[in-house]
Order: C-alpha cells, then sequence, then structure tokens
C-alpha cells in the first residue's frame, strides 16, 4: 500500500477528524435488566429472558444509567434534552440479541458541548476546543468469537460463539463535531482528546474506561480536504481502536493512506476500516457505499426520558473538578507553563505531584521527583507511574530529607530506587545504608587533611587565589566521604583552614 | 345440578369454596369437554392435562386446610399461546416458535398462578396475533362454536371458542386492534381490552407493543370482572404498565344502575359495510340503555375515519421490528444446510417459519420505517393517533362513554376473506380507535343478527383509566338482555 510522506501531507491537505468513543458505564446492573455487569464472568451467565432478548421480554431502563450519563453531558459542557427518547436501530447481526439496539436517535440525551484539549506544539502547547456534538445512551452488544478461518473475522469462520453477558451493558456514545483542520497535530490532537476525555470520565466515577478491557472503544473517522479547497472530503472510520497510542496511529496512516491515493488521482472509498496493532495499519472492514438503513424510530417499550431540572442542577453541583479547570488551578498554583503541565499530564504525575505538594513539598520540588528518578524507572519498565511502588508520601519524606540536609539529590535518588525496590521506608533505607549526609565536622576536617596532604601543589594554587582549584581538593573530599558529604560545606571548612577567604 | 363445564367462574369458584364438587372435579369435566369437542373447534394448541390437575389438586388441598382462597380459585382458564408459560410451549402460532418452552412466565400468567387458577393449556391464534379469523395460524383454523364451518374471530380466536365452546369459562387474549373484541363480538362472549398499561405486557410476545393489550374473555361481564382484577395492576417490569390504582371492576360489574349515565354514540361508526342485522341488534341495545335511564347522544370523531390506514402503518412498522429476533440463531426454527452463512440462515429460517401475512406485514412495516418513506408513513400515521386520542378526549369530556357495533358484521365462513386482506382489516373498523388512543373498550353479546343467527356485540369505550365504567354499563345491559333473552345467548348455540 501506498503511503504519502506525513510531512507532505500537511503541505497539500487538511485533515478532518471525527471521534466517536464508546464508554461501557460501571453501573452495578445492565441498562435494560437486573443482571449484574461484573467483567470477566463465565460466558452467558449473566443474562435474563430481557438482555437475551428472549419473545415477550421488556426493558426496563436503569435510573444510575441514566445519571451516569448526565454527568458526563455535564462535565463535557452540553445541553441535557428536558425530554428525550430511546430509540430502535433496526439490523440483523447475531451478536444482537434482538435484532435491534436500543439506542438514540434524533433525541439525545445530552448535546451541543465541548471539551478543551492540550497538546504539544514544537516547544509549547496548544489549546484545541473539540465541539461535542451529542451524548447518547445504548445497550452493549454480545461479544462474538469466531472459530476456525484465518481473519478472525465471521466471513471464513467455521463457527462462531456467542456471549450475551456483554449485551445489554450500560454504553454512552460521545460523538464530537467535525474537528477541522488541525494540520500536522492532527493525530496528537486525536489522541490528545481521547486521553482528556478517559480522564474526565473516571474522574466522574461512571466508568472503568480502560481501553484494554474495552470499556473505552474509539472509532476514528479521517478525510483530507486539498489545501486550496473548502469542500470535504470522502471519510472513513476506522473502528475499535483501543489504545491511545493507536488512536494516533490510525489518523497518522489514514491521513497518509488518503493523500497517496488522492495524489495518484484515485479516490477515497467510504467504508468501515480495521486497525491492525502490529504495524499500525488499517485495511477494508465493510464497505459504506450504500446509506446504512437502520429503519430508526422511537422505542415503545421505553417512556421518554425526562429528568427533572432540579436533579440536573442537584448533578451539577455535585460534579468533581474538571481535569482541565484542574491543571489550570494547579498550573497558576505551581506558577508552571502550559507546555510544563502538559510534561506533568502526559507522564500521568498530576494527581501524584499534586497529593506530595499537599505534603508540604514544594512544588517544582514535587515535580523534579516524579518527572526525573521515578518517570524514569517507570519508563524502564514500561508501566504507568502510578503503578510503580512509591508514594507521594514517601516522596514528600525524602524531600524533606533534602531539605533538611540529611540528604543531597544523589542520595536522595538511591533513596528513592530503594523504595522503590520494596527495601523499607525512606527513614529506615538511610539508617540501614548508612546514606545520611555526613555532616560530622571533624570527620569532615580529618578527610580534608588528608586530600591537603596528598595534593600540595593544589594547595599553593589556592594560597595563590585560584580559588577555582579548590574543586579537585573538594571532589577527592567528596570521594571519600562516599559522595555523603554537603559540598557547600566542605569548601566551607576548607577555606576556614587554609585561612582563605572564600571571596 | 349444572354441568360443571356450563357454569360461571363465579358459580365454580363459590362450589369449590363450599365443596359441592373439587377443584379436581372442575378441571377434570373440562379436559373431558375438551377431549370430546375440540376436535371440531381447533382451540388448544398445547393441553396440559398434568400441570393442571396439580393445580386443582393444590386448591382442593389447601382448602381443606382452611387456607385462604382467592375468588377465582380453582377456576380454569385458557391462555392464549401468546403469553409465555414457564417450561410450557408458546408458539404464536408459528412454526418459527415451534417447540420453544419459555424459561419464565409472563406477569399474567403468574398472577393467574398466584391466583390459584387452573392453566388447562394455551389456545390457538392467527399467527403472531395478525389476523380477525385465527385462519393464519400455522396450526390450523379453529372455528366458531356456533357454526363450525365459520372463523372464531382473531386473533385470540382460540380463546373466544374455547369460551363460547364450553371447553373453558375463562381465557385470556390479547388485542393489538380488535383482537379480543371482535372474537368476543362473533363468538357471543364477554371480552375486554382493557386501557393501554392497565395490564403488564411481560411475557406477552409483542406484536405492535405500542398498541398490544392483555385482556380477559367470559360468558358473563362479572366473571370477566373478576379475571381483570385478578391480572391488572402495575408491574415494574412493564415500563409502560401505568402505576395507580386500578378501579374496582367487580363492583362496577354488579353496580347494574346506569341512571343518569350519559352514552355518545359515534357517528363515523355506521355506513357502508355494517350487516342490518348488526345494526338492528345495536339500536335495541340501545333503546335499552336509554331505557335504563342513561342519556343517549350522537357525537362526531372525524379522525377516526383515517384509523385503519394509521394502524396499518404502526403496526407493520412495530412488528416488523419486534419480529426480527426471530432469526434461527438462539431458539426456535433454524433452516441450516450446515454450508450457510449467517445471513443466509436468518433468511431461510424466516422463509420458512413465517406465514404470508406475517411477511406480508413485516414487508409492510419495513417499508414504513425506511428513511425518505419515515415521515410520509410512520410519521403521519403517528400524527394521526394524536388526533384520534384528542377525538376521543373531546368526547369524553361531553359523555361518560361510547357506544358501536364491536364488528360491523357477524362471523365469516372460513376461507372467505383469507385472500382478501384489506376485507379481513375493515372487521377491525371500531375497535381500531381505542387501540391507537390507548383508551379502554369491551364488546358485549346484544343478540343474533337477523340474517343469520349469529351473534353480534355492541363496543363499549371508556376513559383511561375508567374501564370500571364499561364494566357498569356492560353489567345493566347484560343483566337487562339475560332476562329478556331467559338465558345468556350462548345457552341458544348448538351443542357440539
Ligand atoms: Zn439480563
Amino acid at each position: 500500500m501506498n503511503l504519502f510522506e506525513f510531512e507532505n501531507v500537511i503541505t497539500d491537505f487538511k485533515p478532518v477528524l471525527g471521534l466517536e468513543v464508546h464508554v461501557e458505564l460501571n453501573t452495578k446492573t445492565k441498562v435494560f435488566c437486573s443482571c449484574p455487569t461484573n467483567f470477566g464472568a463465565s460466558p452467558n451467565t449473566n443474562v435474563c429472558p430481557t438482555c437475551l432478548g428472549l419473545p415477550g421480554s421488556l426493558p426496563v431502563l436503569n435510573e444510575k444509567a441514566i445519571e451516569s450519563i448526565i454527568k458526563i453531558g455535564l462535565a463535557l459542557n452540553c445541553q441535557i434534552a428536558p425530554w428525550s427518547r430511546m430509540a430502535r436501530k433496526n439490523y440483523f447481526y447475531p451478536d444482537m440479541p434482538k435484532d435491534y439496539q436500543i439506542s438514540q436517535y434524533d433525541e439525545p440525551i445530552c448535546f451541543d458541548g465541548f471539551l478543551d484539549v492540550l497538546v504539544p506544539n514544537g516547544d509549547d502547547s496548544s489549546k484545541i476546543r473539540i465541539g461535542i456534538e451529542r451524548v447518547h445512551l445504548e445497550e452493549d452488544t454480545g461479544k462474538l468469537t469466531h472459530a476456525g478461518g484465518f481473519t478472525g473475522r465471521i466471513h471464513g469462520a467455521d463457527y462462531s460463539l456467542v456471549d450475551y453477558n456483554r449485551a445489554g451493558i450500560p454504553l454512552v456514545e460521545i460523538v464530537t463535531k467535525i474537528i477541522p483542520d488541525t494540520g500536522e497535530l492532527a493525530p496528537e490532537v486525536a489522541k490528545a482528546y481521547v486521553a482528556t476525555l478517559r480522564d474526565l470520565i473516571r474522574n466522574l466515577g461512571v466508568s472503568d474506561v480502560r481501553m484494554e478491557e474495552g470499556s473505552l472503544r474509539c472509532d476514528v473517522n479521517v478525510s483530507l480536504m486539498p489545501i486550496e479547497s473548502n469542500q470535504l472530503g470522502t471519510r472513513t472510520e476506522t473502528k475499535n481502536v483501543n489504545s491511545l497510542r493507536s488512536v494516533e496511529r490510525a489518523v497518522r496512516f489514514e491521513m497518509q493512506r488518503q493523500a497517496a491515493l488522492l495524489k495518484a488521482g484515485e479516490r477515497v472509498k467510504q467504508e468501515t476500516r480495521h486497525f491492525h496493532e502490529n504495524d499500525g495499519s488499517t485495511s477494508p472492514g465493510r464497505s459504506k457505499e450504500q446509506a446504512e438503513e437502520y429503519r430508526y424510530f422511537p422505542e415503545p417499550d421505553l417512556l421518554p426520558i425526562a429528568p427533572d431540572s432540579k436533579w440536573i442542577e442537584q448533578l451539577r453541583s455535585e460534579l468533581p473538578e474538571t481535569p482541565t479547570a484542574k491543571r489550570e488551578r494547579l498550573k497558576q498554583a505551581w506558577q508552571i507553563t502550559d507546555f510544563e503541565m502538559l510534561a506533568v499530564v502526559n507522564a500521568g504525575a498530576l494527581d501524584l505531584i499534586e497529593a506530595t505538594v499537599e505534603l508540604g513539598t514544594d512544588p517544582s520540588a514535587a515535580r523534579k521527583w516524579w518527572l526525573g528518578k521515578i518517570t524514569r524507572i517507570a519508563n524502564e519498565r514500561g508501566v504507568e507511574l502510578e503503578q510503580i511502588d512509591i508514594t507521594p508520601a514517601q516522596v514528600a519524606e525524602i524531600d524533606q530529607l533534602v531539605a533538611t540536609g540529611a540528604l543531597n539529590d544523589k542520595l536522595a535518588r538511591q533513596v528513592i530506587s530503594s523504595v522503590i525496590a520494596g527495601e523499607g521506608s525512606p527513614g529506615e533505607i538511610v539508617q540501614k545504608q548508612g546514606l545520611a549526609v555526613v555532616s560530622d565536622d571533624s570527620a569532615l576536617l580529618d578527610a580534608i587533611k588528608e586530600a591537603i596532604v596528598a595534593m600540595p601543589e593544589v594547595v599553593s594554587k589556592i594560597q595563590d587565589g585560584k580559588l577555582q582549584a579548590s574543586g579537585a581538593l573538594i571532589g577527592a573530599v567528596m570521594k571519600a566521604t562516599g559522595g555523603k558529604a554537603d559540598a557547600a560545606k566542605v569548601r566551607k571548612l576548607l577555606f576556614d583552614y587554609l585561612g582563605v577567604s572564600q571571596d | 345440578m349444572t354441568e360443571l363445564t356450563r357454569m360461571t367462574a363465579v358459580d365454580l369458584a363459590a362450589g369449590i369454596k363450599k365443596k359441592e364438587f373439587s377443584a379436581v372435579d372442575v378441571a377434570k369435566a373440562h379436559f373431558d369437554q375438551i377431549a370430546a369437542v375440540d376436535k371440531k373447534l381447533n382451540a388448544f394448541l398445547f393441553i396440559d392435562e398434568d400441570g393442571a390437575m396439580a393445580q386443582a389438586a393444590n386448591v382442593d388441598k389447601k382448602l381443606a386446610s382452611g387456607e385462604f382462597l382467592g375468588p377465582l380459585a380453582g377456576v380454569p382458564v385458557a391462555v392464549k399461546d401468546i403469553f409465555t408459560q414457564k417450561d410450557i410451549p408458546t408458539t404464536c402460532g408459528s412454526r418459527i416458535l415451534e417447540n420453544w418452552r419459555p424459561p419464565y412466565d409472563s406477569t399474567v400468567v403468574s398472577r393467574m398462578k398466584n391466583a390459584d387458577m387452573v392453566l388447562l393449556g394455551k389456545v390457538n391464534m392467527d399467527e403472531f396475533a395478525m389476523g380477525s379469523s385465527t385462519e393464519t395460524s400455522a396450526y390450523g383454523p379453529t372455528t366458531n362454536p356456533w357454526d363450525t364451518s365459520r372463523i372464531p374471530g382473531g386473533s385470540s380466536g382460540g380463546s373466544s371458542a374455547a369460551v363460547a365452546g364450553f371447553l373453558a369459562p375463562l381465557a385470556v387474549g390479547t388485542d393489538t386492534g380488535g383482537s379480543i373484541r371482535q372474537p368476543a363480538a362473533v363468538t357471543g362472549t364477554v371480552g375486554v381490552k382493557p386501557t393501554y398499561g392497565g395490564i403488564s405486557r411481560y411475557g406477552i410476545v409483542a406484536l405492535a407493543s405500542s398498541l398490544d393489550q392483555a385482556g380477559p374473555f367470559a360468558r358473563t361481564v362479572l366473571d370477566a370482572a373478576l379475571l381483570h382484577q385478578a391480572i391488572a395492576g402495575y408491574d415494574p417490569l412493564d415500563s409502560t404498565s401505568i402505576n395507580q390504582p386500578i378501579p374496582d371492576f367487580v363492583a362496577a360489574a354488579k353496580h347494574k344502575d346506569i341512571a343518569g349515565m350519559k352514552l355518545g354514540i359515534v357517528k363515523e361508526f355506521a355506513g357502508e359495510g355494517y350487516q342490518a342485522g348488526v345494526l338492528n341488534r345495536f339500536n335495541e341495545a340501545v333503546a335499552i340503555l336509554r331505557n335504563l335511564g342513561a342519556e343517549i347522544v350522537e357525537l362526531s370523531c372525524p379522525s377516526f375515519t383515517y384509523a385503519l390506514a394509521a394502524y396499518y402503518l404502526i403496526q407493520p412498522s412495530e412488528c416488523s421490528s419486534n419480529l426480527a429476533r426471530f432469526d434461527g440463531m438462539r431458539y426456535g426454527l433454524r433452516v441450516d444446510d450446515g454450508d450457510s452463512s449467517v445471513e443466509q440462515v436468518m433468511a431461510a429460517t424466516r422463509a420458512a417459519g413465517f406465514g404470508p401475512e406475517v411477511k406480508r406485514r413485516i414487508i409492510i412495516g419495513t417499508y414504513a420505517l425506511s428513511s425518505g418513506y419515515y415521515d410520509a408513513y410512520y410519521g403521519s400515521a403517528q400524527k394521526v393517533r394524536r388526533l384520534i386520542a384528542d377525538d376521543f378526549n373531546a368526547a369524553f369530556s361531553q359523555v361518560d362513554a361510547l357506544i358501536s357495533p364491536t364488528s360491523p358484521i357477524t362471523a365469516f365462513k372460513i376461507g372467505e376473506k383469507l385472500n382478501d386482506p384489506m376485507a379481513m382489516y375493515l372487521n377491525d373498523i371500531c375497535t381500531i380507535p381505542v387501540n391507537l388512543a390507548g383508551v379502554g373498550g369491551m364488546s358485549v353479546p346484544i343478540g343474533l343478527a337477523d340474517e343469520d343467527n349469529l351473534p353480534a356485540g355492541m363496543q363499549i369505550m371508556a376513559p383511561v383509566m375508567c374501564d370500571d365504567r364499561m364494566y357498569r354499563v356492560a353489567g345493566a345491559l347484560e343483566s337487562a338482555l339475560v332476562s329478556s333473552w331467559g338465558g345468556l345467548l350462548l345457552d341458544k348455540a348448538p351443542r357440539l
């Protein structure tokens, strides 16, 4: 497959994005029945007549799901419809027990909102406002496993198994408005949007938003507009892109693929595409050239949803601070730039640093520890920062030891490593390994005297006024004490001993 | 003593309580009658003799141990094959559900079980309740006990035939456009379509969700009221069931006094297509109601003219979606040659499993819901539906209840209209507006038409959650008619 160089895509085309994110709510029971929703139960055990769509069964809407979607809508600055209806989306597929999905059509519960995201832009960052078209509620389908064949897809399989445990889990679909030309930032914008949305929803506590378990799934729409045109191009929809990195790669790949087609005078086919984790490519799925015919109509088995406006206001007042507002607040409090804040966020360190600062640590010191040594260890291990075994309290304790002069930065980093290695609390480690800064003057003086004896020529230079030569002596002392001395103190003692003014 | 099978539910329940006979005796008498005459009627699709005898024995045991028994304890009932009953075949009169045994009870069934009623088995119906004659059943037509060459009405024709043929004193059916009232009218029985939301739809295989409503069949108004009372009321498993106290239907049926009630005759329910003998009986019944002290007024509901057209868009639309699940993937029929794709198996199963009337409506509904046609068809039909509800509201602001013939004609010959869907659909011209507006409707026997000596019915319609008014009017009318006839109309029916 031909791909166009990414840099050149941007000079010739304007990428237009649209993102559809599906989030499984973490309600205890399914959206239309009282079956449990726990992940990982044996196949077809969390089922009942309703979620199996047995003849005669009826749906009853889970109030908690309505509460959750309204919270999401409010957090995304949406309008909440005073009256909306569920609708049936009709199509035949074996993972759908009723051969229609209860969803929403032209009357979503939440509509017309926005989400601000920050993306790195050179040495700076850009804030981009993503319009939210709608947020609606629907039921998840069952899960198909195709056996035999090579594609792992339904066509060509020997047989397929269906697990209806997932059927009827409440699903919230969040659809962006068209995201107009963001140029070379487009892949980053898509990724940042999903990351920010994930943080926001996790913060609301209404979903686990685990992409790897499928509780957050993303469909990526990409099209290209010639640079001189304002005519929207044909879009493709890449389905089920299941990690943040994949979102970015899928956008980048589609931009390059579509540009190559257009450059060659071919047209882009309107279709759904599958994303491949192994090489970051996409391949065609079912063609959408023919308009879909879902025969939507209002679900007659359910009453309209008419949330009380007082209830909505109560939910609004109870919303936790949004991640965006929190970033803004902490950016001010810590006196850092957008770019520095972005580094904190991208490292997944925001909450950890905030907690450390709350324990009395200076913000810049807290950032230094978390973004330095601890992030390096996380990167080496290829895990999230929050999975590293060190707590904000431990980091605060270490920083306190530095502030009092009991540790220097180098020793502090050693203590961090030891804490993470599970060797004990910072205090215990300092004790056990004898890592504390040597502050005993007589011990230091002994080392100074040894160094003077060993390097008489350096002493002469100092006495001749070449104070910078003292570095060699100080270094020798630091070496002799195993790095546990406070260098400034060694310098002072040295000059006092030699009777030379430090200035 | 009267034969057990010819007694009313009220008398059966009383006799059992007084130990004049046992519940087992009653059940047995009905199974004997079924064995003797159902060959001629084909009302029962499944006879649950073991289950029913066990329920009856349990009633007798409870009675012996002095336990409390409800007003219908030990009374047999026939169940339309559209209600799920745990482990009992539920076919909806279709091949596609042949041998399907649901793992759960519908709310109506579980309420009847809780009332210690004896469930005799499942009775025939038009396939998925689509029809007015029970001829579209995949299991053969049911016949009318008045004349077995004629239809018993539909879609609940098994229920009407079972009650009229003395196979069961009571039956439950469902009514989407007249499927209880029209069969009741053409068999000389009482049939009630309650207010939409009055009885839970949970466990009723859906035809058109916004129109379907379960209700009772009986030989008397009081019996119908007792069964209605037993199965009515809010059900948290049905979001469209109304969470309000239900009126006292039994008291209303016993009330018998309608002096001062205002009853309206809808002008639009007249004219071409109405059998003269049916109109004669209707006019006589109106005169009786006037004599009983009711004030009769004529009023107009202009939108009713469009009811049939709107109904035959909304009902097929909802049905096309409700019946999608019968795809051979999970239960029921599966046509699979082992070498076909999912789509091919689904298509072959549906082609083989559904009859022509079901296919006709699925095709109409699929078309009406398609983008580009939705507004013109489904959308317009919904607007008409609102206008019809407005007409009912306006009418009920002037009168307590409305009356009309139930069906414009008496029972027709089997096969006569099967190939003429429009003629078949016209049977429900008076009953359909009631479903579209969600109000209550009831049919009571008013005599035999002059031309053919076949039963005719009067429809009584009342506002939402005022079904008790229908019982009050029907109770008074029945009382007057029964004394003029010297017994129930059904007593005039030939012995099978
Ligand atoms: Zn369930």
